[in-house]
């Protein structure tokens, strides 16, 4: 019994593959996915994108009982309306690709809330397994619950389990299998609509009777259309014949409160499996989630706690990352540097220069990027996993709200102050896709640790004792900048809308090293992988930009099109060397010192402040500076964006909108400044 | 990206209804009744989703009379702007 043909003899097509059985795994938000995921496939999985999306993909295989199967992991979603592109994922992937079997997993915890998507599922033409997870979780808060009359209300197999242990696991996937081989009888019994919704459904169906497109089960359609649903109302639109199509809408129209009337007619079918299988309801105790709440959400207490965890994980960057970053760079893209030029001091030296400062240098500024991220990824899983990411959205939710932004937007953009990438990557935490778009423009504006290394450099040279102020200034204006860039391009890109704000503030619990283990490693390996090319890609070519045709700075290509852009650089009081420099920037923000002193010829030593201060006004300084500091970003955190937005256009955007930016902010600056000296 | 329908509403605020009162007005401890929800498709989806529906009970956990609420909805913390809560009408409880 070990293999066996599966159950889905109504489909025409044969098995994609023998013996290879496909599984979804569904479950809302918070109810301990990844954990289930990581747990059946261990490193045999793959992270990608679905198709088109920016919606992570993830997927890997394991074996049971002589059977392989292909487990894909769909997106987290509390419903199956087409409110975001994760719900539509998720339902097109169990209506055309028909798994073999659907796990839904439950919270035993929350079981009323988190059966609303089972009652989704279990309208879909693919046989559903419940698994109801954290049963540990739900005894401790003195919910008893019997699997077997729950089974028997919904009509589907239930399995109880604690995921994060380990336990049920074994039964889950005995279950999964003898369902797959139709050994146990399936017979779904579906939320029916609220009664006083029966009749319009019915209409509804009548009409598009024989017009539903393959593979789309005609009454889910109906209820689809009476939800509401964007989607399903075009395909619709598009494949009746117009006039029959005015009907239904008409219906339609007459019955726009049928939405609720459905969602409800779900929770009557839940609260009828509740009543049944929970012997024991929920004790009145204050939990350990409560307690902590009363601190972590309160108006005062709760920026107190968000200041605290935020200057412990910049303390951690700085005592960890930092270092080991300084270690990377001398010991191994130093040493390798120097190899490679000792190899080839015999052949051309360009040759030479190409591979020790185009490429190891590309390549190497990638790897010292990887350790700040990895910190800031672990950071961000271990926030996310224990429940806290809720909570810092939630206390800074009014203020984000000013930008267009939503509380969840916080966090990767303070992240921003370390590095740019993380921030960028981390935006995948908001769930909207407007507002995680925004952000992801927004982030190149936070000011990094690379363009602080900048003013940290000439602040003190320029204006001695203001020093401090400058750059505080400085911070502060980019911030500002930010706050009415978010205000503008919400305004005019989105026109001024906003995700209404509501969202599950989960139970906190203690973290699963195992899951944010997995999500630190894939996430750093796809930015290698993804931005990877493109930064190496880019290095190389500002490279032989900066070395060609003479092999020296001041005569390459790079210092003509500084020169050409000198006319430019004017109204900001910039020359031709400052220019080059702020090019030279879009490899690392920190180049732009040592493109400095290789046009002045002084190294980066104290010799090159006081060269520079010899040269330049404070204006033109203080212009330099804050054209840097809002330029467009480096090269990785274009490769970043280029990777999250899966767009060019918008990267393109964001890189002519913070270009435009920085000229206008240091125009502004150098004759607001010019009046002062 | 379309617009939320603004006009979607299932009738509007009850202002003769006994009792009938936006859910952002009770206090931490109260409990309600959902008698109704308004607001475009988009926003009632996600309201329906986390378990606000007419007959749910809702506790209000946190409410400073300004800003952002959280109140617990069929077992689940949800929190919510005071605005979206202003769109949710509930009865109160004493229960």
């Amino acid at each position: 019994m070990s293999t066996c043909h599966p159950a889905r003899t109504t489909t025409a097509e044969p098995p994609t593959a023998q013996h290879t059985l496909l599984v979804a795994l569904a479950g809302q938000p918070n109810v301990g996915k990844s954990t289930l995921f990581n747990l059946l496939t261990g490193l045999n999985q793959h992270v990608g994108n679905w198709p088109g999306k920016t919606v992570e993909r993830r997927e890997g295989f394991f074996t049971f009982d002589g059977t392989t199967y292909r487990l894909v992991d769909l997106p987290g979603t509390y419903s199956l309306t087409a409110n975001s592109a994760e719900e539509v994922i998720a339902r097109e992937f169990i209506i055309r690709e028909r798994p073999d079997v659907v796990i839904a997993l439950v919270d035993a915890a929350m079981l009323e809330r988190s059966l609303y998507l089972a009652a989704e599922l279990i309208a879909l033409p693919a046989p559903l397994v419940v698994a109801l997870n954290m049963m540990d979780v739900a005894e401790q808060e003195g919910v008893r619950i019997e699997p077997e009359v729950l089974e028997a209300a919904m009509g589907v197999p239930v399995v109880p389990m604690v995921a994060t242990r380990g336990e049920g696991v074994q039964a889950l996937l005995e279950t999964v299998h003898r369902l797959a081989c139709g050994e146990v009888p399936y017979v779904p019994k579906p939320p029916q609509i609220r009664a006083d919704h029966r009749e319009v459904l019915e209409e509804i169906e009548g009409l598009i009777a024989g017009y539903v497109p393959a593979p789309y089960p005609q009454e889910w359609v109906a209820l689809k259309l009476l939800e509401g649903d964007r989607e399903v109302t075009r395909m619709m639109q598009a494949s009746l014949p117009p006039d029959r199509w005015e009907e239904v809408h008409r219906v339609l129209r007459a019955h726009d409160d049928a939405l609720v009337a459905v969602a409800s007619g779900r929770y009557e079918w839940i609260g009828r499996m509740v009543r049944a299988a929970v012997t024991r309801p929920k004790a009145g105790q204050i939990s350990l989630t409560e307690r902590l709440d009363r601190w972590a959400t309160h108006p005062f207490w709760g920026l107190v706690v968000l200041a605290g965890i935020l200057g412990l994980v910049f303390w951690l960057t700085y005592t960890i990352g930092t270092p080991v970053q300084d270690l990377l760079d001398t010991y191994v893209v130093g040493v390798l540097a120097d190899a490679v030029r000792a190899a080839l001091s015999g052949g051309p030296s360009w040759l030479a220069d190409l591979l020790a400062d185009g490429v190891i240098g590309g390549a190497g500024a990638m790897l010292t990027f990887l350790p700040i991220l990895v910190i800031f990824f672990a950071v961000m899983g271990i926030l996310e996993d224990v429940g806290y990411l809720a909570r810092a959205a939630f206390v800074m939710d009014g203020f984000m709200h000013l930008m267009g932004l939503h509380g969840k937007s916080f966090l990767p953009l303070f992240l921003g102050f370390g590095c740019n990438v993380p921030a960028v990557l981390g935006t995948r935490v908001i769930e909207s896709r407007r507002a995680r778009l925004l952000t992801l423009l927004l982030a190149p504006l936070v000011p990094c640790t690379a363009r602080m290394a900048v003013i940290a450099f000439l602040a003190p040279a320029f204006f001695g004792s203001a020093a401090t102020l400058v750059s505080w200034g400085l911070v502060l204006l980019a911030l500002a900048v930010l706050a009415l860039s978010g205000a503008v391009l919400n305004r005019f890109l989105f026109h001024g809308q906003r995700a209404a704000f509501i969202m599950e503030l989960p139970l906190y619990h203690l973290p699963n090293w195992r899951t944010i283990g997995l999500a630190v490693w894939q996430r750093s390996l796809a930015f290698v992988r993804k931005a990877g090319t493109l930064i190496l890609a880019v290095s190389v070519v500002v490279w032989a930009l900066s070395t060609f045709p003479g092999g020296r700075v001041e005569e390459s290509f790079l210092a003509q099109v500084g020169r050409w852009l000198e006319p430019a650089g004017r109204w900001m009081g910039l020359d031709w060397r400052l220019m080059v420099a702020l090019l030279t920037s879009f490899i690392a923000k920190e180049n732009s010192i040592a493109t400095l002193g290789v046009l002045f010829g002084a190294g980066e030593s104290a010799g090159l402040a006081e060269t520079l201060v010899a040269t330049f006004s404070p204006a033109t300084a203080l212009a330099f500076l804050v054209t840097q500091i809002l330029f467009i970003p480096c090269v990785a955190t274009v490769g970043a964006i280029r990777q999250e937005t899966g767009s060019w256009r918008w990267t393109l955007f964001d890189i002519g909108f913070l270009l435009v930016v920085s000229l206008a902010g240091g125009v502004v600056v150098y004759h607001l400044a010019s009046l002062l000296w | 990206m379309r617009r939320e329908p603004k006009g979607t509403h299932l009738d509007g605020p009850a202002t003769g209804g006994s009792g009938v009162i936006p859910l952002n007005v009770l206090q931490p401890g109260e409990h309600g009744i959902v008698v109704q929800l308004a607001g475009g498709r988009g926003l009632l989806g996600r309201m329906t989703a986390l378990g606000f529906t007419p007959g749910a009970e809702v506790t209000v956990l946190q409410n400073f009379g300004r800003g952002p609420l959280i109140v617990r909805v069929r077992d689940a913390r949800v929190a919510l702007g005071r605005g979206e809560a202003g769109r949710i009408f509930v009865r109160r409880n004493a229960g």
